[in-house]
C-alpha cells in the first residue's frame, strides 16, 4: 500500500524532472547549421569554415590534388582502399631543367595521368596522409553534384604522356635450310 | 546555384510569411476585441435582420466563427508544435518556407490537397469516407459550448460540460469507423486501442469534471467561469488547496489520453501500428484528421482553463487585458504544455495506460469527488 503512494510520488517527481531537461533544451542553441542556400557555390562552404567556425576546417568532403607538387611516387593509390585513384608516371628527360615541388622535393616523374573517381571515394582521407609533399588534400567543400556521372572522374594532370617510341622494323631473321 | 525558381521564392516568400505574421496578429487583436466585434454584429443583426431570423442568423455567425479560428489554428498549432519539436531536440525546425518557416504548414496543405484521394479496395467504401468527418465534427461542434468571454459562447448551455463530454466521445466512434473500415490490421488494431482508452480515461475525465461541478452547482460552462471571478485565488486550481489542484493534473492526464496525444498517443503509435487509424489515409481527408487533433487539443486545453484556471477572468480582480485574450493566453500555454509533454515523456504500454487509469486516475478522482462534495455542502 505505501508503494502504491511512492511510486505516485515517483511519478509525478520524475516526469517534472524529464520537463526541466526538455524545457532547458528549448531555450538552448540549437546545433543544427543552415544550409547557406543562397550563396555563391564558391563562397558557401568558404562562409561556413572562416570565420563562424560552423564547418570544421578538417572536414572531409571533396579531394583536391595540387598537381605542381605531385611527385609521382603512387603512395596515395597505395594507400586508398577501395583503389579509386589512378596514376601513370614516366620517368622525365634527364635533359629537362630539373624542377622541384614546393616543399623543395625534386620531382622526378612525370606525372601523365592523376584520376580520382569520386563515385567511388569514401572520404576516409587515408590518402592524404602517406603524401610526402602534401598535395593531395581533402577541401570542405561539399558542393560537387553533377548530372553526368563521367564528371566525377576527376583528372588531375597536366603532362601529356610522352608519344610512344617509333617501333623498331623487326630485323628479319635469317631462316635456316632444312 | 541559385535557380530561378529559387531566386522567385526569395522575393515572394518574405512577403507572403510577413502577411501571414501581420494576419495573425490580426487575429490576436481579433480575438482581443472580440466582444466589441460580437456586440457590432448583434446591433448589426438587430438593425436588419428580422425578429424570426435572429437566432438563426447569430448561430450561424458563430458556426463560422468557429469553423474560420478551427481551420486556422491547426494550421499555427502544426508549425508551432513541430518548432517546439525542434528546439526540445536542439534542431531549428522548418525555416526554409518563409520567416522561421511559418508558411510550412501552409505549404503542407497546399500539398495534402493535391494527393490522390485513396480509398482502399475492399475496406468499408461509406464508413472510410465518413470516419474523417465524425473526427472532425465531434471536436467542432464542442467548440459551441466553449465560453470566449462574458456572454461570448455560440450556444449557452445550461449543461454545458455534459454536452462536451457527450458529444467528445464522437471522437471514439469516428477513430474506431476508420479503423475498421481501412480493412487493415494496423489501423484496426488503432482503432481498438483508441476506444479502449477513450471508454476508460473517460471516467476520470467526468469525475474530475464532477469535482468542480459540486462546488459550482451548475453544468453551464459560463456559470463555472463567473464563480471563479476576483482574481488568481479565485480559480478553482488554488482553492480547496490540494483537492482542486490535483483534480487538475487528473483532468489534464486525461485530456492528453482524450485526444490521443504522447505519451497516450497508443492509437497512432507510429513506432508500432505505423500510424494507426490513419495509415490508410491520404490527402485532405488525411488533413481532417490532423485539424481534428489539433483542435482537440484546443478544446482540452480550453476546457481546463474554463474549469480551473478561470477562463476568461484575468489574474487581477479588475481586468488589465481582455477577457478573451487571457482565455486565449491560457489556452495557449496550456496547448504548449501538451507539447513539452509530448516531446519529453515516451510512449506508454497497452497495460501501463490501462493500470494508470483503472489503478490510479479513478480512485484519486474518487477521492477528490467525496473530499470536494464534503467540503463543498452547506454548512
Amino acid at each position: 500500500m505505501r508503494k502504491y503512494f511512492t511510486d505516485m510520488l515517483e511519478a509525478v517527481v520524475t516526469v517534472a524532472k524529464g520537463m526541466a531537461v526538455t524545457l532547458r533544451h528549448i531555450f538552448m542553441p540549437s546545433v543544427t547549421q543552415q544550409y547557406q542556400a543562397d550563396e555563391k557555390p564558391e563562397e558557401r562552404w568558404k562562409s561556413l569554415i572562416v570565420p563562424e567556425g560552423l564547418l570544421n576546417a578538417r572536414s572531409r568532403m571533396r579531394l583536391h590534388v595540387k598537381i605542381e607538387d605531385c611527385i609521382g611516387c603512387k603512395q596515395c593509390e597505395k594507400a586508398c582502399p577501395i583503389d579509386c585513384i589512378y596514376i601513370t608516371a614516366d620517368k622525365r628527360d634527364k635533359e629537362e631543367a630539373p624542377i622541384f615541388a614546393s616543399d623543395g622535393t625534386a620531382i622526378k616523374l612525370k606525372v601523365t595521368q592523376f584520376d580520382i573517381d569520386m563515385t567511388l571515394c569514401c572520404y576516409c582521407a587515408l590518402c592524404v596522409y602517406p603524401c610526402p609533399t602534401d598535395c593531395i588534400v581533402m577541401t570542405p567543400e561539399y558542393e560537387f553534384a553533377e548530372s553526368v556521372k563521367g564528371n566525377f572522374l576527376y583528372r588531375f594532370a597536366k603532362e601529356k604522356p610522352s608519344p610512344p617510341e617509333p617501333k623498331k622494323e623487326p630485323v628479319p631473321v635469317a631462316v635456316g635450310g632444312e | 546555384m541559385i535557380t530561378r525558381a529559387r531566386q522567385i521564392e526569395m522575393k515572394i516568400l518574405p512577403v507572403i510569411s510577413a502577411a501571414v505574421v501581420v494576419g495573425a496578429a490580426g487575429l490576436i487583436g481579433l480575438i482581443a476585441a472580440l466582444p466589441a466585434v460580437a456586440g457590432l454584429l448583434s446591433a448589426l443583426i438587430e438593425a436588419n435582420v428580422p425578429e424570426a431570423l435572429r437566432p438563426a442568423v447569430a448561430r450561424g455567425l458563430g458556426v463560422a466563427a468557429v469553423v474560420g479560428f478551427l481551420s486556422l489554428f491547426p494550421i499555427f498549432a502544426i508549425w508551432f508544435e513541430r518548432k517546439v519539436a525542434a528546439h526540445t531536440q536542439d534542431r531549428l525546425g522548418p525555416m526554409r518556407v518563409g520567416w522561421h518557416g511559418v508558411l510550412q504548414s501552409f505549404a503542407d496543405g497546399i500539398k495534402l490537397l493535391f494527393k490522390e484521394d485513396i480509398v482502399p479496395k475492399w475496406g468499408d467504401q461509406i464508413l472510410f469516407r465518413l470516419a474523417p468527418y465524425l473526427v472532425v465534427a465531434g471536436t467542432f461542434a464542442a467548440f459551441a459550448v466553449l465560453p470566449w468571454g462574458d456572454g461570448l459562447v455560440v450556444s449557452d448551455l445550461n449543461i454545458g460540460v455534459l454536452y462536451v463530454v457527450a458529444i467528445g466521445s464522437l471522437n471514439t466512434i469516428g477513430t474506431l469507423m476508420a479503423g475498421w473500415a481501412s480493412n487493415n490490421k494496423y489501423s484496426l488494431f488503432g482503432g481498438m486501442r483508441s476506444a479502449a482508452q477513450l471508454v476508460s480515461y473517460e471516467i476520470p475525465t467526468i469525475l474530475t469534471l464532477l469535482v468542480v461541478i459540486v462546488q459550482v452547482g451548475s453544468l453551464n460552462l459560463q456559470d463555472i467561469v463567473l464563480a471563479q471571478q476576483g482574481g488568481l485565488f479565485h480559480w478553482f486550481i488554488f482553492r480547496m488547496f490540494p483537492v482542486n489542484l490535483i483534480a487538475f493534473v487528473v483532468f489534464f492526464i486525461c485530456g492528453l489520453a482524450e485526444t490521443n496525444r504522447t505519451p497516450f498517443d497508443l492509437p497512432e503509435a507510429e513506432s508500432e501500428l505505423v500510424a494507426g487509424f490513419h495509415t490508410e489515409y491520404s490527402g485532405m481527408r488525411f488533413a481532417f484528421f490532423f485539424l481534428a487533433e489539433y483542435g482537440a487539443m484546443f478544446l482540452v486545453s480550453g476546457l481546463a482553463v474554463v474549469l480551473f484556471l478561470g477562463g476568461w477572468q484575468g489574474v487581477l480582480s479588475s481586468p488589465l487585458v481582455p477577457g478573451t485574450l487571457s482565455f486565449f493566453a491560457k489556452t495557449m500555454f496550456l496547448v504548449f504544455v501538451q507539447m513539452w509533454l509530448r516531446w519529453t515523456l515516451p510512449r506508454l504500454r497497452v497495460d501501463q495506460l490501462m493500470a494508470m487509469c483503472w489503478k490510479y486516475l479513478i480512485p484519486i478522482a474518487f477521492a477528490l469527488l467525496i473530499v470536494a462534495g464534503f467540503l463543498s455542502l452547506p454548512s
